[in-house]
């Protein structure tokens, strides 16, 4: 267990370095300076170079990563060399648009992407968990053909033409919905109207639904699958000869073993849909990583981009790594060694 | 009364490609405390038989037609609320393959105290010690310490031990086992055979016993009940089978039985395949695969008629009494002359 965990850390520190050493590889191929975005209207050959100087941009790129890196680690040598506590906060660096600090960006970003992730993946899973099974149980039922066709839209649209045409149906068009905008559940910043978790619930329900389709149809036939799998295994057949009636079959044979794979699935496609929730916080104008990200991209700033990519990373990986500890306590024949 | 009664039996499939009459027309009963063996090739209908009578095909697609009567009462025409309160208590089934049997996430111990706790009104403590009794009655070691182990980590005759002993938890009056052997190797199938055996005696239920190996028949069962092409073609006791097979078919399975004690150049086989049961061959099903086979074969089913000289021992098929005689004596002194000589 405890080599296994190791094993697996390791392996995330592999994986992290190539993430970040990519991330910074592709800014620097990008034919775009910073500095012309720093000096604005006075593009004058001394500007540039300060501003250079100043974003430590004159120096090698192995130089920056090595000082990225260095930041990054929990530990200040400098420090230690002075007499100070050699435990220090890791940093993301310092915004090349603003001059915050990456730190306080991620942090203020990471929770709206959060509720949005998580508050979709309950809305995916509370879409697909029913209609998945039902439709296992009548195939070829009109329910069935009804879910399909859910599942063929769902997949073919896009979850920024699905975000656009919600707005306007529910929000624009019908009032029901908020017009985008997001409100903090707890501890809403002063002097907005809106904040607690009914207003925080209100605000996302359209972007959940938006975020979840995708999901929602590739999962209702993965677990239509997983159930017309499981129902013609042997040892359901065992378990009707043994008297028991159709509801606990389902339960305590069924469900239980073909929703095995669904869980994994759920811990890959949260990582996955960290990804996916840039268009739905772009069209709903959420303040989460997935915008900030798109921002810090138009602005050139590297230390939001790449603070982004190294919380993105951390968290697939924390999230791998959880599923198959979960897999392993949920299913007696993986034991991890 | 016989304990149970199957008469005309019929279990189609409706299939894309049509009717697939799995099982057309078996009829057969058998005694409490007797063992009964069905043999026949694969898709002979031998486990559609069971299954029909257990309610477990798929509702959808299955058309069911005749009666079975356990204890006086038809299983084919309960509702599922009565057959449920059979099947695991008075009826309960063995499969054919320990390995995916059981239910993988789902400790031996609660999968067998599940079949009592369905059916007997115990508390959990209860179930578990009835467990553990029946886990030491099938010869799992330290069952104490193992009635809180998974299936994967049971071997696969351990396995059907397990099976075993969830079938018989509920001391059923009928036990089906569908192929309880075929999957497992020859010793733990000597050893699997013997316990049930011994646990009959035991327990003193009747017993089904599916099988295409009449070894595993001649060992365990009472009566014969040989399947061909979803038609039963000879049934009666096991000595008579044995001693007077009247069936070109069952020659033929007799014939294909592999001797240790006898130095064959080769096993007699049947040649030819079994015949599709979406469009059966005319006449007698066995026809085109027949040594024998005359020009009335292709035109009428024979019917099962008595065998004369035998008590309940039954035979279809259209050649003469005299000639089935001398064959049978034939294909009998052949395999005890091979046995002499080896």
């Amino acid at each position: 267990m405890i080599r296994y965990l190791i094993r697996r850390l390791l392996w995330a520190l592999v994986l992290f370095f190539a993430v970040t050493v990519v991330t910074y590889v592709i800014f620097f191929l990008i034919p775009a300076d910073p500095a012309q975005r720093a000096c604005g209207q006075l593009q004058t050959q001394q500007c540039l170079e300060q501003a250079h100087h100043f974003l430590g941009l004159d120096r090698p790129v192995y130089v920056q990563y090595g000082k990225f890196f260095g930041r990054l680690l929990p530990f200040d040598f400098n420090g230690l060399a002075h007499g100070h506590s050699p435990i220090k906060m890791p940093s993301l660096g310092i915004s090349f648009a603003n001059r915050q600090q990456v730190n306080s960006i991620v942090g203020g970003a990471a929770p709206v992407t959060a509720s949005l992730v998580f508050g979709g993946a309950v809305t995916w899973l509370l879409i697909s968990i029913p209609i998945g099974i039902l439709s296992a149980l009548r195939p070829r039922s009109l329910l069935d053909r009804g879910a399909m066709m859910f599942v063929l839209i769902g997949i073919s649209a896009h979850p920024v033409w699905i975000g656009l045409i919600f707005l306007y149906l529910f929000a624009f068009k019908v009032h029901i919905f908020p017009l985008g905008e997001y409100c903090n559940m707890i501890n809403p910043p002063v002097g907005t109207s809106c904040g607690g978790p009914v207003q925080w619930f209100y605000h996302l329900i359209l972007p959940w639904i938006t975020f979840a389709i995708l999901f929602a149809a590739l999962y209702v036939r993965m677990i239509r699958a997983n159930v017309i799998e499981t129902l013609n295994e042997d040892y359901v057949r065992t378990a009707r000869a043994k008297g028991a009636p159709e509801s606990k079959v389902m339960r305590s044979h069924v469900l239980r073993n073909a929703m095995l794979p669904v869980v994994t699935m759920l811990g890959m496609d949260i990582a996955l849909g960290l990804g996916g929730a840039i268009f739905t916080e772009n069209v709903y104008d959420l303040p989460g990583l997935g915008r900030v990200l798109r921002l810090s991209l138009d602005n050139f700033d590297l230390p939001t981009t790449q603070g982004i990519v190294v919380f993105g990373t951390v968290a697939i990986i924390a999230f791998n790594l959880i599923v198959d500890l979960l897999y392993a306590a949920i299913d007696p024949r993986i034991r991890l060694s | 009364m016989a304990l149970l009664d199957v008469r005309d039996l019929k279990t189609y499939f409706k299939t894309d490609d049509g009717i697939v009459k799995a099982v057309d027309g078996v009829t057969f009963s058998i005694e409490k405390g007797r063992t009964l063996g069905i043999v026949g090739e694969s898709g002979s209908g031998k486990s559609v038989t069971c299954l029909t009578i257990m309610g477990l095909n798929a509702k959808r697609n299955t058309i069911t037609t005749g009666e079975a009567l356990f204890k006086e009462q038809d299983l084919l025409g309960m509702g599922m609320r009565r057959l449920r309160q059979i099947r695991g208590n008075d009826i309960a089934m063995i499969f054919q393959d320990p390995m995916t049997s059981l239910n993988p996430v789902h400790k031996i111990g609660n999968q067998l105290t599940e079949a009592v706790l369905l059916h007997q009104d115990v508390t959990k403590k209860q179930a578990r010690a009835r467990a553990l009794e029946l886990l030491k009655a099938v010869g799992i070691p330290r069952a104490e310490r193992r009635v809180d182990d998974y299936p994967h980590q049971f071997s696969g005759g351990m396995r059907q031990r397990v099976m075993i002993a969830m079938a018989l938890i509920n001391d059923p009056d009928l036990l089906i086992a569908d192929e309880p052997t075929t999957a497992l190797d020859v010793t733990t199938q000597a050893q699997i055979l013997n316990l049930m055996n011994k646990l009959q005696e035991e327990f003193g239920s009747a017993i089904i016993i599916i099988t295409h190996d009449l070894g595993v028949v001649a060992e365990t069962a009472d009566d014969v009940l040989v399947m061909y092409a979803a038609e039963v073609v000879e049934q009666g006791p096991v000595n008579q089978i044995f001693s007077r097979p009247h069936m070109p078919y069952t020659w033929g399975l007799l014939g294909s039985l592999p001797r240790l004690d006898a130095e064959t150049e080769r096993l007699v086989q049947i040649t030819g395949q079994p015949p599709s049961l979406l469009r059966p061959p005319s006449g007698c099903r066995f026809h085109p695969r027949c040594p024998y086979v005359m020009d009335v074969c292709k035109q009428t089913d024979p019917p099962l008629k008595p065998v004369t000289g035998d008590i309940d021992h039954y035979a279809a098929c259209h050649l003469d009494e005299e000639t089935k005689d001398r064959e049978a004596t034939k294909l009998l002194a052949g395999m005890v002359a091979e046995a002499r000589t080896g």
